[in-house]
């Protein structure tokens, strides 16, 4: 079972990398229009105190800017969830403002806050990503219904009891399934900003002085240590959701 | 002063809709003494819910008064229990943190001990005991009923609201609950108020059995039960039960407007 879980996805890798392998061999790609599997590590052993240090930067960012998208997420959607008015208005607004491509947001920002690195990338980090917790959690509200209210309205609680003890944790699921969409669009948001507007920190800047000095394999090298952690940020949202809306997953019997 | 520990006077009340006042409830009277049941029926869409929900102070009245044990009802009180055809368990919990849902709102001198034992006592009245610890994923569409059952009446609340409790129910289920309900009465003291579609449900459980009108309700006619106090299935099949059924669905029709009035006394 748990041999399962861990064997198969890790089997699965192997087989992608040798694949990989193979297809650059066969072809017999250079290295600067195909980097093969064999070539990133060197890239990434010559460079790897960087790749610590940047990966830190990269990490805490998106993190700090989640954080920021669940707590103003979570506000705007329980507004909106519980106040017809305050959804008619705000909705209109929130889809205008996510329809928005955010890399032309990121020279604007680098330009409103000029030197405020951390604050900029968290801001675009932020930005991108609060826009589906909103809307899952107004969602989830919004759509309770009116018996699970009345249960325990009817002996006098107040509209926060009714919040926390049956809204919250009924909207929970939802939320999860929105934070999952979050961290990755985080993640995205934070590595935009470090490409676009690079200013020498995170693994978007690694992956930039990768493409000025013609480094092919670093920049693929980047890409994995990307992929890898946006697999971690991903697994520990799913972790949480175990842990606090595990009830919501239906034994598969 | 009044002795019925339920007493609604002329009660009237129109929701706002778009299409502007929809009047739903028209002049209507209801009154059940300490520890009665009456079973409410009427016409679909007239104005059933509506009368929970005065009575649970979840809204008032645009005329007419709702008074509870000599008091007017102008909000919740937690003297009152409720339960829908909805069971509404929350996943998230056990059946036992189920029904020990409303001790968490309502003050209550029970230590946690009493108050656990006080909900493993009603569970196992209702026929659910060792499914504590379940989830109501768990359960079965009656079971679930059964502990919301419960957890309208852990607090133990003077009045019980039972809003179609059954109505989702297939018919052996159904008459289950009916005699579950009838052990929970000789248990508890609860005076209670039925919505429900069903007259056999309507005869077997209630005192009293109210007919409303079609929307907006008022009260058409209102009905004595011969029997007092528990009874058996059997009791639906006598001669008695058949003549009230005839009296109620002929009162139905005429509150769906489907029969003239003047038929009535045929
Ligand atoms: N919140 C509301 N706003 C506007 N109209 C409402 C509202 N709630 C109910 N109504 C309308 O009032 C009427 C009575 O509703 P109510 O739910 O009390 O009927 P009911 O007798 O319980 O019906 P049923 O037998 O189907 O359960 C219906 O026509 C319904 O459409
Ligand atoms: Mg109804």
């Amino acid at each position: 079972m748990t041999w399962q879980k861990v064997g198969v996805p890790i089997l699965a890798m192997a087989i992608f990398l040798a694949l990989w392998e193979l297809l650059v061999w066969a072809n017999g790609w250079p290295n600067y229009k195909m980097a093969s599997p064999s070539d990133l590590w060197p890239a990434f052993w010559k460079f790897r105190e960087l790749f610590f240090v940047m990966g830190w930067d990269t990490l805490w960012r998106t993190v700090v800017g989640l954080m920021l998208a669940v707590v103003v997420g979570v506000g705007l959607g329980m507004v909106m969830g519980f106040s017809r008015v305050m959804r008619d208005a705000l909705y209109p607004l929130l889809v205008g403002f996510n329809a928005i491509p955010k890399a032309t947001v990121v020279p604007i920002v680098a330009l409103m806050f000029v030197g405020q690195h951390d604050f900029n990338t968290i801001l675009i980090a932020f930005m991108i990503s609060f826009f589906p917790i909103a809307v899952s959690v107004s969602i989830g509200l919004s759509t309770l219904e009116p018996e699970y209210r009345d249960i325990l309205r009817s002996l006098g609680a107040s509209q926060i009891t009714v919040f926390w003890k049956i809204a919250l944790p009924k909207t929970l699921p939802e939320f999860f399934g929105a934070l999952k969409v979050a961290v990755t669009l985080a993640f995205i948001g934070t590595n935009l900003m470090e490409i676009v507007s690079p200013h020498g920190r995170g693994l978007g800047a690694l992956f930039d002085s990768g493409k000025t000095n013609s480094d092919y394999p670093l920049m693929f090298a980047v890409l994995i240590a990307l992929a890898f952690l946006g697999i971690v940020l991903y697994y520990i949202v799913v972790a949480l959701e175990k842990t606090f809306a595990g009830w919501a997953e239906r034994s598969p019997t | 002063m009044t002795e019925a520990l339920i007493d609604i006077k002329g009660v009237k009340h129109a929701y706002q809709t778009q299409a502007g006042p929809l009047p739903v409830l028209d002049g209507l009277d209801l009154s059940v003494p300490e520890g009665g049941f009456a079973a409410v029926v009427g016409p679909s869409g007239c104005g059933k819910s509506t009368l929970t929900r005065l009575i649970a102070g979840l809204m008032t009245p645009d005329a007419g008064e709702v008074w509870l044990h000599g008091q007017q009802v102008r909000g919740p009180k937690s003297t009152v229990g409720m339960a829908f055809q909805n069971p509404v368990l929350l996943e998230w919990r056990s059946i036992l943190k189920n029904v020990m849902l409303p001790l968490e709102i309502v003050p209550t001198r029970l230590s946690r001990r009493q108050q656990e034992d006080r909900a493993r006592k009603l569970l196992a009245l209702v026929g659910l005991e060792g499914f504590e610890d379940k989830r109501p994923s768990e359960l079965s569409g009656g079971m679930r009923q059964r502990a919301s059952l419960c957890r309208a009446l852990v607090h133990q609340p003077e009045v019980l609201i039972l809003d179609e409790p059954f109505g989702a129910l297939d018919a052996f289920t159904r008459e289950d609950l009916w005699q579950t309900m009838h052990r929970l009465k000789a248990e508890e003291p609860f005076t209670a108020v039925l919505i429900t579609h069903d007259l056999r449900e309507s005869i077997f459980l209630a005192d009293e059995i109210v007919v409303l009108s079609g929307r907006p309700a008022h009260t058409q006619y209102v009905m004595d039960v011969h029997l007092k106090g528990p009874r058996d299935l059997e009791h639906l099949y006598t001669r008695e039960s058949a003549d009230a059924l005839n009296i109620l669905r002929h009162q139905i029709q005429i509150a769906q407007g489907r029969a003239p009035e003047t038929e009535a006394a045929e």
